[in-house]
């Protein structure tokens, strides 16, 4: 094989950004404090807003605690105007209820806030552009708004490019900060990987020429500002379902409390003292058993889910995206670029007989030296760091270069009589023996063992001698190792995507420690593999750049497209990473977990909150009914009220105190199944049964003390 | 609590342990129609059974049809039993010479119902109403039939685990033939005959009138009762041949009788879970659900039996000796036979309502407050501890959809029971059946305990609603919520105290009965079929298992959170407080 083969111009500059000890949830460069004021503020503003019922029956358990606030305060305006007793207590109650409903609505604005906060600051750059739109030969100035697809036109330096496009003619550098945030300028230019062109970008320097691919209003970055402020944003499957099963749950206990009022009628009657409970107290056990805290905050949880997503330069095109990542079985990764850095590096120097190190070296030092490429320059920096070799200066050794050609798969230099060449086995053997010499066996061997471990031999020759092998080799990242093996952990088979052949494939992937991987793959082995772990019940990620990515990128579950790749890539893929690196593929499958536990988490915490709830306001009901009762008084809460006051505050604030962890999300660590399910019951599970009795019991001595209850 | 006594109820488990892998193994192959020893007796018969009624055996069904097919039959059986009630009196075998006048419209739908939703609440006493042919023909007949329809959507229902990508669950005709005949028709004959070897009578003798020692007459009522009472407890039916059920001594003579008894209940169930098992093509998940259903089982018994052996503060006030000595059983011995003792049945009483059984050997309503809850619960968890026959398996299957998809969701991924993806239509499913049945309980229970009828009016003869019952106070209470509550779980037990023979609490039974059945397996079926045509995605790491003990502690522990949740308030107006009241 020749060297300068695998040509990945994108992934080339991307440097590996692993950090080995986690799965790199840390926040990236968009980050914002969680509680930054002016959200803080607009979003204190939208709980009001988002109590208008017909918002809030999207949501059926915060509904049904919308109704309860507003049939109590119904009945306090009823015990104001008859002046009846009992005015504290149910004022109290009443206010504690709209709080509930508040604090979910703050959750959800808050969850929002963020998103509507990055949608202004890219309106703000979706200033008014004019273009230059080619009109046959001419050009002409009008308004970008005006542009249609298929449109042509020309930009220059500082131009604001006025919509996305496709490069056709030149390269120029472009400033992408807007939508990247990165501030160093990228290359774009026509024919290949790199000529997608998004509007609101800015020309730096040089000219392109470009095709219009979109119509207003229909552009990325329009489609970006929607995403983001979540305006469209749909329930994700597995949201649905947890909303039809806490709805469900929410029936349930309207049930239970509903036939409350009978059973105690009855029991009133038979016992011969007491009164049935007020509807205030019905409506207060209700919504204390209701899953609220899941409720209130279900749509925060996923909105910060996607939100978590943006803040590593990943844009999601929707919620179901982000959900499916969590559930991926399968990981299809390049391996240039993703697994390894972008490029071979000389690793060793293996003479053959009778030549000593540092003149195999010095040759191959010198046959790399007019080699731009990476390989070369490594070679360079190789002989230079091992044998002391100082880089000669070019010019100064009237040196001919030969350089790399496709024919002769060689490149080199001719000197003082010498003509130095290196290049792949079988290209030098020829070049060696038409010249007259042998071609030594240990350096036949030493390149097939070097094949074997995956890695590239490059043969030295001058003249008719053959010096030795140079050993390229493919770097993997740093850190690599141990993801994979949280991945496997996790249950997620990785399957690496090579050009190579299927032996320096399977070298590389042993030292990379995937599960699997596709050699020499095209275009469609990529799809037909998708379709097959598809078809056995597995989910499928894939990153792509590449306009003959798109078709894979569509099959797969989740489809990174690389920001730096086509439009066609770019529209196929459900996510597109702003920074194009696509070791992040890695990140979004952690969130995606990380979604899914924390509703999971919330849920479990919420329903195992209701045995305490239960224990705090039953007695309380009935304590003159059945004084017997106040045995399961276990708080020994002091009155009625204060027990039921206690449960309905404890209820409330619980959404509050969790608002940070539905939008940072439970902490996730990379364990298996068992080990994380174990983990979570215990925390979320059990932690949820033990936490409100001592928090019950704190807020019912605190409203005894301020004397409220 | 006496080691005698624990002794008793490990031998009792040894059995149903050791039986459920060889039984489990026959009933998969029945069901996957493969060839069993019985075969070369069985196969010819089970042949012209398909040709008479036109049946393809191979022919498969989507859900719809076989839920079609399931009401059908459902219906056609009850209205059959209804017509042989309301004609007993034009038909043979009626010795007593009993009229449609001893069966009213209303008592007629509520046990036709009764018996083809296998609950076998029985509004009537059965010996002086019904003639021998309706307890043979109309009865025994639904005993086999309603048992083996719900082994028939256990099934279809595990078949949704197990399929994958298909539109189909089974043929519900074939099910229903094969599970009969196979099943349960050759356990009931050998059942029989083991129970008339311990004195359960067998005849078609008139009433024998005897003068008793101190004087009295008394007139003992006969029949066949051996080939009713085994289907009756193997089919988890619970409906006595005697209104004493098998507290009486012609159902259930002796000790050993009485471990037969209890064997018959519990074995299929035991036995499914590992069908369940096979079918799936992992016997640890059959496993798993065994153990959870063993463990809400021992909690149930251990409660009950310490409750029972406890006693009451008034019975050791009234001098009787609680604490069990050689000569003496101690603790409650009221509405329990002394053949029987307190350990077998506290176990009897947590068994038959564990599963959806109903028959009982002893009186549920004089257990004290606590021992008392257990039965009552038990039907409130929704009768998923082993269950009925069929209806066992796929409540417990039910509650692991729920478990798994409230937990699973924590493992960071979108939920999987055995490869399946629980979603919305699965989890709406459950969901819908987990409602229905709570609000048919408490909706039920609500209305009987505050609607004024008329005293003497027609809906409610003897009064008031409180008139019905034998004791107006809270224990009371606890009578009306046992009634719905064993009516929607089809459990069929009575916790006595009431009379059910009014219009009102026929037809409202009556209908709990029908909403319990009906409205928890058309879900499920529904679930099945969205199931069957899922894929099966392969396990890996991350993949939740159920099959280890974490699972097992998990899915108790939902069942018990659940039915703890939705019924603990009106458990503290019953059996919590009288339980607070005694001390």
């Amino acid at each position: 094989m020749p060297t300068q083969l695998e040509e990945n111009p994108v992934t080339q500059t991307v440097q590996a950004s692993a950090d080995p000890t986690s799965l790199g949830l840390s926040r990236g460069k968009r980050s914002r404090p969680l509680y930054d004021p002016p959200i803080v503020k607009r979003a204190l503003v939208d709980s009001f807003v988002k109590l208008n019922p017909v918002g809030m029956a999207k949501n059926p358990v915060m509904f049904v605690v919308e109704v309860g606030a507003a049939l109590t305060t119904g009945l306090l305006v009823k015990t104001v105007v008859s002046q009846g007793p009992g005015f504290g207590f149910e004022l109290q109650i009443a206010i504690w209820l709209w709080f509930t409903v508040l604090f979910a609505n703050f959750a959800e604005a808050m969850a929002e806030g963020r998103g509507k906060a990055q949608a202004d600051s890219l309106r703000k750059t979706k200033t008014e552009a004019f273009a230059k739109k080619l009109n046959g030969a001419k050009v002409e100035s009008v308004p970008a708004s005006t542009l249609r697809k298929g449109d042509v036109c020309v930009c220059e330096p500082n131009d604001l490019i006025p919509g996305d496009g496709d490069v056709i003619e030149g390269i120029a550098s472009v400033d992408e900060s807007v939508i990247t945030g990165e501030s160093a300028p990228v290359i774009r230019e026509s024919g290949g990987d790199r000529s997608a062109v998004t509007g609101g970008t800015k020309v730096l320097s040089d000219y392109i020429k470009i095709r219009i691919t979109s119509n207003p209003g229909e552009t990325f970055l329009d489609r970006m500002i929607a995403l983001v402020e979540g305006a469209h944003r749909q329930k994700t499957p597995n949201e649905v379902a947890l909303n039809i099963m806490i709805a469900g749950l929410t029936l349930i206990f309207l049930l239970a409390c509903v036939t409350l009022a009978p059973f105690a009628q009855y029991s009133v009657t038979a016992a011969g003292s007491g009164t049935v409970p007020t509807v205030i107290v019905l409506v207060s056990l209700l919504v204390c058993l209701i899953p609220t805290t899941i409720g209130g905050l279900l749509s925060a949880i996923g909105i910060a889910g996607m939100d978590r997503v943006m803040q590593h330069n990943v844009l999601a095109m929707s919620g179901k995206a982000v959900e499916a990542a969590g559930d991926v079985n399968t990981l299809l990764l390049d391996k240039t670029g993703t697994i390894t850095l972008g490029n071979r590096q000389a690793v060793e120097f293996i003479p053959a007989d009778g030549v000593t190190d540092a003149e195999l070296a010095d040759a191959a030092q010198l046959s790399s030296l007019a080699d731009e490429t990476p390989e070369g320059r490594s070679i360079v920096v190789l002989a230079k760091e091992k044998y002391g070799l100082r880089g000669r200066d070019v010019a100064h050794l009237e040196a001919e270069f030969i350089p790399f050609t496709a024919q002769t798969r060689m490149s080199g230099v001719n000197l003082e009589g010498r003509a130095v060449r290196k290049g792949a086995t079988d290209s030098v053997r020829d070049y060696v023996t038409e010249r007259g010499g042998r071609f030594p066996q240990k350096v036949s061997d030493a390149s097939d063992r070097i094949s074997r471990s995956g890695g590239t031999p490059l043969v030295v020759a001058d003249n008719d001698r053959a010096l030795g092998v140079i050993h390229l080799k493919d770097i993997v990242k740093g850190g690599m190792k141990e993801r994979f093996e949280q991945m496997r952990v996790m249950g997620i088979r990785t399957v690496m995507i090579t050009g190579d052949n299927p032996l320096t494939a399977a070298a590389i992937a042993a030292e990379a420690g995937v599960d699997d991987f596709l050699a020499q793959a095209t275009p469609k082995d990529k799809l037909d593999l998708i379709k097959r772990e598809q078809a056995s019940g597995r989910l499928v990620a894939m990153t792509g750049d590449g306009t003959n990515d798109a078709p894979a990128l569509a099959q797969a579950d989740v489809g990174v497209a690389m920001n730096s790749g086509t439009m066609a890539a770019k529209e196929a893929g459900n996510m597109v990473d702003l920074d194009s690196n696509p070791t992040k593929l890695i990140e979004v499958v952690a969130i995606g977990k990380q979604l899914l536990i924390t509703r999971g988490a919330l849920t479990t915490f919420s329903i195992a909150n209701d045995v305490a709830k239960y224990f705090a306001i039953i007695p309380a009901m009935f304590t003159l009914t059945y004084p017997a009762l106040a045995r399961l008084n276990i708080m020994r809460l002091h009155s009625p009220e204060s027990a039921i006051l206690a449960a309905v505050i404890f209820n409330a604030l619980i959404i509050i105190a969790l608002v940070p962890l539905a939008l940072r999300g439970v902490k996730y660590r990379p364990l298996g199944a068992a080990a994380l399910l174990r983990r979570n019951l215990m925390v979320y599970g059990v932690g949820g049964i033990i936490a409100p009795f001592p928090g019950i019991w704190i807020i019912d001595r605190l409203l005894g003390i301020l004397h409220l209850a | 609590m006496t080691i005698n006594g624990w002794l008793q109820i490990a031998v009792f488990f040894a059995l149903i342990l050791a039986c459920a892998r060889p039984l489990g193994t026959y009933i998969a192959a029945v069901i996957e129609n493969r060839r069993t020893w019985l075969s070369p007796v069985l196969g010819p018969i089970e042949k012209i059974i398909y040709k008479i009624c036109g049946i393809d055996p191979l022919e498969e069904q989507h859900w719809t049809r076989y839920a079609g097919a399931l009401l059908a039959f459902s219906l056609f059986s009850a209205l059959l039993l209804y017509a042989i009630q309301r004609l007993q009196g034009f038909l043979p075998f009626n010795p007593q010479g009993y009229g449609a006048g001893s069966v009213s419209p209303d008592l007629a739908f509520n046990t036709s119902v009764s018996f083809a939703t296998n609950t076998n609440w029985q509004s009537y006493v059965p010996e002086s109403t019904f003639s021998y042919l309706v307890q043979m023909l109309g009865l025994t007949m639904h005993n086999f039939a309603s048992a083996a329809a719900g082994l028939a959507v256990a099934i279809a229902v595990v078949r949704g685990f197990a399929r994958q990508s298909v539109q189909t669950i089974g043929n519900f005709w074939t099910d229903l033939t094969r599970s009969t005949l196979y099943v349960l028709l050759p356990l009931s004959i050998i059942a029989a005959l083991l129970l008339c070897s311990q004195g359960v009578i067998q005849n078609f003798n008139a009433y024998t009138s005897v003068v008793t020692l101190e004087g009295a007459k008394q007139t003992i009522a006969q029949g066949p009762v051996a080939s009713q009472e085994a289907i009756k407890m193997l089919g988890t039916n619970g409906g006595g041949f005697f209104n004493a059920n098998s507290a009486h001594p012609f159902e259930n003579p002796t000790p050993f009788s009485n471990l037969i008894q209890m064997f018959l209940l519990f074995v299929i169930p035991g036995a499914l879970t590992y069908t369940f098992g096979k079918m799936v093509r992992d016997t640890r998940q059959g496993w798993a659900l065994f153990a959870a259903m063993s463990l809400l089982w021992f909690v149930g018994v251990l409660t009950a039996y310490h409750f029972e052996q406890k006693g009451t503060p008034m019975l050791e006030k009234s001098g009787i000796a609680m604490q069990a000595s050689d000569d003496q059983p101690g603790g409650n011995m009221e509405g329990k036979e002394t053949r029987f003792g307190i350990a077998n049945t506290a176990l009897f009483a947590t068994i038959t309502t564990d599963a959806s059984c109903g028959a009982v050997n002893g009186m549920h309503d004089s257990f004290t407050p606590l021992g008392g809850l257990v039965p009552l619960f038990n039907i409130e968890l929704g009768e998923v501890v082993f269950g009925g026959v069929g209806a066992g398996l796929y409540g417990m299957l039910m509650f692991a959809i729920l478990a798994v998809f409230i937990a699973g969701l924590m493992v960071g991924r979108t939920p999987e029971y055995l490869g399946k993806k629980i979603e919305r239509k699965e989890v709406k499913m459950a969901m819908l059946a987990l409602l229905v049945l709570a609000a048919s309980i408490l909706l039920f229970s609500a209305a009987s305990s505050i609607i004024p009828l008329a005293k003497g009016g027609y809906w409610n003869p003897p009064g008031a609603p409180t008139a019905n019952l034998g004791n107006p106070r809270a224990h009371g209470f606890s009578e009306i919520l046992y009634a719905y509550t064993s009516g929607t779980g089809n459990n069929g037990s009575a916790f006595g105290g009431i009379s059910p023979n009014t219009p009102w609490y026929n037809l409202t039974i009556g209908l709990a009965m029908l909403i319990g059945r009906f409205c928890m397996l058309i879900p499920l079926l529904a679930a099945a079929g969205s199931l069957a045509a899922k894929k099966q995605v392969p396990v890996s790491a991350g993949t939740f298992p159920t099959h280890g003990l974490l699972f097992v502690g998990l899915l108790a522990g939902v069942v018990i959170i659940v039915g703890a949740l939705t019924f603990f308030p009106a458990l503290s107006l019953g059996p919590i407080v009288e339980h607070l009241l005694l001390s």
